[in-house]
């Protein structure tokens, strides 16, 4: 309908810069399920989304007088600018621990970062230009694909069984990549206590898949957040271990110390940390100061093991309560992973069911997970949620899971009443899956 | 209109419903607004320590805006009437009849405003007599497509419009995750626009419609909360007869539903310029991308101006009622 007498008014997209952003950022939209991730910051939400480090576990006292000492003894250094590649004393700390899992680097192999999340990131910025194919397991880690997203980077996902990562399903694909004509810059794996799917490789598994890499020339990505919380006290040799020119390994102090530090790093080949280097001190100059040498006094003046020792009991306790929960509530046709370490249960709903679809009535019902849509690039994972226990008290966890078995059976009946679903789902892309990084 | 600094409002914002996120971004709006015009504003969530909070230090005006359950439908000012505090917006009644949208459509289509076709339709209903016997009946009533949304709600939420058959299933579900009634409606193809009400102490003016033209199909949840993603023609791109139509309806489903304050109702303007009334909002979000603002905007207002308008009209009532 034209107006009848006037100008037409001009549109208004309420965005004066939008014809200035990226291609890569049209798909950075809000999205609806991304909102009710409000909801379960508040305490009346059981969350079992976010994968929040229990902090609480850790004395506030030792942490106090950990940066007490730490100022009064490098302050001037703490406060100051530092190298690009982090601390020399805390990456002589940082190849100590690694050695637990096997790794002997030299501390010049070490890149400290601001979490392991910045060394995806710096990784995937010298390796990748948009298009470039990376493999990642499927589902895997959300944080990865949105870095992987960011770079507009394609991502091929490969199977998980049982054992995590599947090799023959690894091996196809190489094949039809190659068929292609495609390389795949890297695979990205995690092989332990794998988030979300709660499952860790077993050791001739990890080999297989660097003979697989290996003689395909494609590297690995090894990320390993979780490695020493491994509930029966085992800590799996890394894949690194086995070949340190293939792999860059990445570790963090978020679930061994505290995520709000911000300290992670990587273990590189000597040419790819040269680029690494350069790379973060184009993007934050060096990893914060102050952070890395109140790690490196904690690792210097505290028993951090022992440490690692009480978070792992937190957790462990966590994962019964939530396995007893599900085994007492879920309903028939419904499967979960039986974690041994780390801080998530990968729930398969029963056929049919759509955990993205179901997340309103969960709200509603005051419980939180993360659908599996959010762990898949391309719209997959529907009939899957994740749960994490690593923040809640135990009760509320089986509350929690209580409650979802609830909202499963609500959504059943609704299934019934309409028939098997999903034929003509709208996709929905992982960004608009994922809570922040601070849902609880 | 009074600047006086010692005004105190308390801004009521976030909440527990689905719409929590867009309730704290209005929130906020609404609170910045208000202390640009000296008010001292204080934002609170709806928790357990709200309710003593507020009887042991009472502000001169509360200004709620929760979205969603227990903020839209009367709940919270059911409770503040209680406490004999005065509130900015509608009483707990109209809030009820305008949050059940099939329950105000139906009062509006009796004052004469037309609106699309639907049937109201509880979980129970298909589960009882049988889901295909039952959309294939809405199927030959009203064809394809189809608009499915929540009988209560806002920002979109759940709402599917459905082009085949196929689909039906899938929008039907998305909808009871949010509520456990769903509204079938014709879907009416035309221009859609929105026209916000205000009543600043002389009575309610209809302020310009702001026309919605999303780059999808629908201006759903992304559409509204994303900028860019819409755009908007504030005034709407209509001639001033169907201009002043639709303005007219607006002010007729304001009064009728006994709506005070502020209220925004949307309509299609369909192919013949008559306005179709899809729903109508007492607590209309306020954010950078939203419709209210918009209209007070094309209207040379200014929003900070209004909203202190507001909080002393919504001071003036309570007190002649006391």
């Amino acid at each position: 309908m034209a107006p009848q007498s006037g100008e037409s008014p001009l549109g208004n997209r309420l965005d004066p810069h939008l014809a200035r952003y990226a291609k890569r950022t049209h798909g950075m939209t809000a999205s609806e399920i991304r909102s009710l991730f409000a909801v379960a910051s508040r305490p009346e939400v059981v969350s079992l989304a976010g994968g929040m480090p229990n902090i609480a576990a850790l004395s506030m006292e030792t942490v106090t007088s950990t940066v007490a000492n730490m100022l009064a003894t490098r302050g001037q250094v703490a406060l100051q600018y530092g190298s690009g590649n982090g601390d020399q004393r805390l990456r002589e700390q940082i190849c100590e621990m690694v050695g637990l899992q096997g790794i002997a680097p030299h501390p010049d192999d070490v890149i400290v970062t601001v979490g392991s999340q910045m060394a995806l990131d710096l990784i995937t910025r010298i390796f990748c230009d948009p298009g470039d194919v990376i493999i990642a397991e499927a589902p895997s880690y959300v944080g990865a694909l949105g870095v992987f997203r960011a770079y507009q980077v394609d991502v091929e996902h490969v199977a998980m069984d049982e054992h995590g990562l599947n090799p023959e399903a690894l091996r196809e694909t190489l094949k039809t990549l190659a068929a292609q004509g495609k390389t795949p810059k890297f695979v990205y794996t995690i092989p332990t206590f794998h988030n979300p799917a709660g499952l860790s490789q077993p050791q001739d598994r990890r080999m297989e898949i660097l003979q697989i890499c290996q003689s395909a020339g494609v590297l690995i990505i090894e990320d390993d957040p979780y490695g020493l919380l491994g509930f029966d006290g085992h800590i799996p040799q890394a894949i690194r271990s086995h070949d340190s020119d293939g792999v860059i390994y990445l570790g963090s102090f978020s679930k061994t110390f505290a995520a709000g530090i911000r300290v992670g790093w990587a273990v590189a080949p000597h040419g790819v940390r040269e680029k690494l280097t350069l790379a973060a001190e184009s993007a934050v100059l060096c990893p914060p100061a102050f952070s890395q040498l109140t790690i490196s006094t904690y690792l210097d003046t505290q028993p951090w093991m022992d440490q690692i020792k009480i978070f792992r009991e937190v957790y462990r306790e966590r994962r019964d309560a939530t396995l007893e929960a599900l085994t007492q509530h879920m309903p028939e046709g419904t499967t979960w992973t039986h974690p041994t370490g780390g801080f998530y249960v990968w729930v398969t709903l029963p056929e049919g069911m759509d955990g993205t679809a179901m997340l309103p009535r969960a709200v509603t019902a005051r419980v939180a997970y993360v659908p599996g849509t959010a762990f898949y690039i391309n719209g997959d994972g529907r009939q899957s949620i994740r749960l994490s226990y690593s923040f809640p008290e135990p009760d509320r966890i089986r509350e929690g899971v209580r409650r979802l078995g609830g909202v499963i059976n609500e959504e059943l009946k609704l299934m019934h009443t309409f028939g098997t679903l999903g034929a003509a789902r709208p996709s929905v892309s992982s960004q608009g899956s994922t809570p922040g990084p601070d849902v609880v | 209109m009074s600047t006086d600094s010692a005004l105190r409002v308390v801004v009521l914002a976030g909440g527990l419903s689905h719409e929590r996120d867009v309730s704290v971004r209005s929130g906020r709006r609404i609170s910045e607004a208000l202390r640009n015009r000296g008010v001292d504003v204080d934002e609170r969530d709806m928790d357990i320590d709200l309710l003593p909070s507020l009887i042991a230090d009472p502000p001169d005006c509360i200004f709620p805006m929760f979205h969603g359950a227990a903020g839209e439908d009367g709940a919270i000012r059911d409770v503040l009437d209680l406490l004999k505090l005065p509130y900015v917006g509608s009483n707990p009644e109209a809030c009820r009849l305008t949050y059940d949208k099939p329950l105000a459509k139906t009062i509006v289509a009796r004052n004469g405003i037309f609106t699309p076709e639907m049937v109201v339709l509880p979980h129970e209903a298909f589960r009882e007599l049988g889901a295909g016997a039952v959309l294939d009946a809405v199927e030959k009533a009203f064809g394809f497509p189809l608009v499915i949304k929540p009988s209560k709600g806002g920002s979109a939420l759940g709402v599917s419009i459905v082009h085949t058959a196929a689909e039906l299933p899938t929008a039907m579900v998305s909808c009871f995750s949010y509520a456990d009634c769903a509204v079938i409606e014709r879907y009416i193809a035309g221009t859609e626009v929105a026209v916000s009400v205000i009543d600043l102490g002389d009575g309610p003016i209809a302020l310009p419609a702001v026309e919605i033209v999303p780059d999808g199909e629908f201006y759903d949840y992304n559409a509204r909360y994303t900028a860019g993603l819409t755009e908007f023609f504030a005034p709407a791109r209509i001639s001033d007869e169907v201009s002043q139509r639709v303005a007219d309806a607006a002010l007729t489903v304001h009064t009728i539903l006994g709506l005070t304050g502020f209220s925004r109702s949307d309509f299609i303007i369909d192919g013949e310029g008559v306005p179709q009334f899809i729903e109508a909002n007492v607590a209309p979000g306020m954010t950078e991308t939203s419709l209210l603002p918009q209209a007070i905007e094309a209207a040379g207002l200014d929003l900070s101006e209004v909203c202190l308008a507001l909080v002393n009209d919504a001071i003036e009532a309570h007190s002649a009622q006391a």
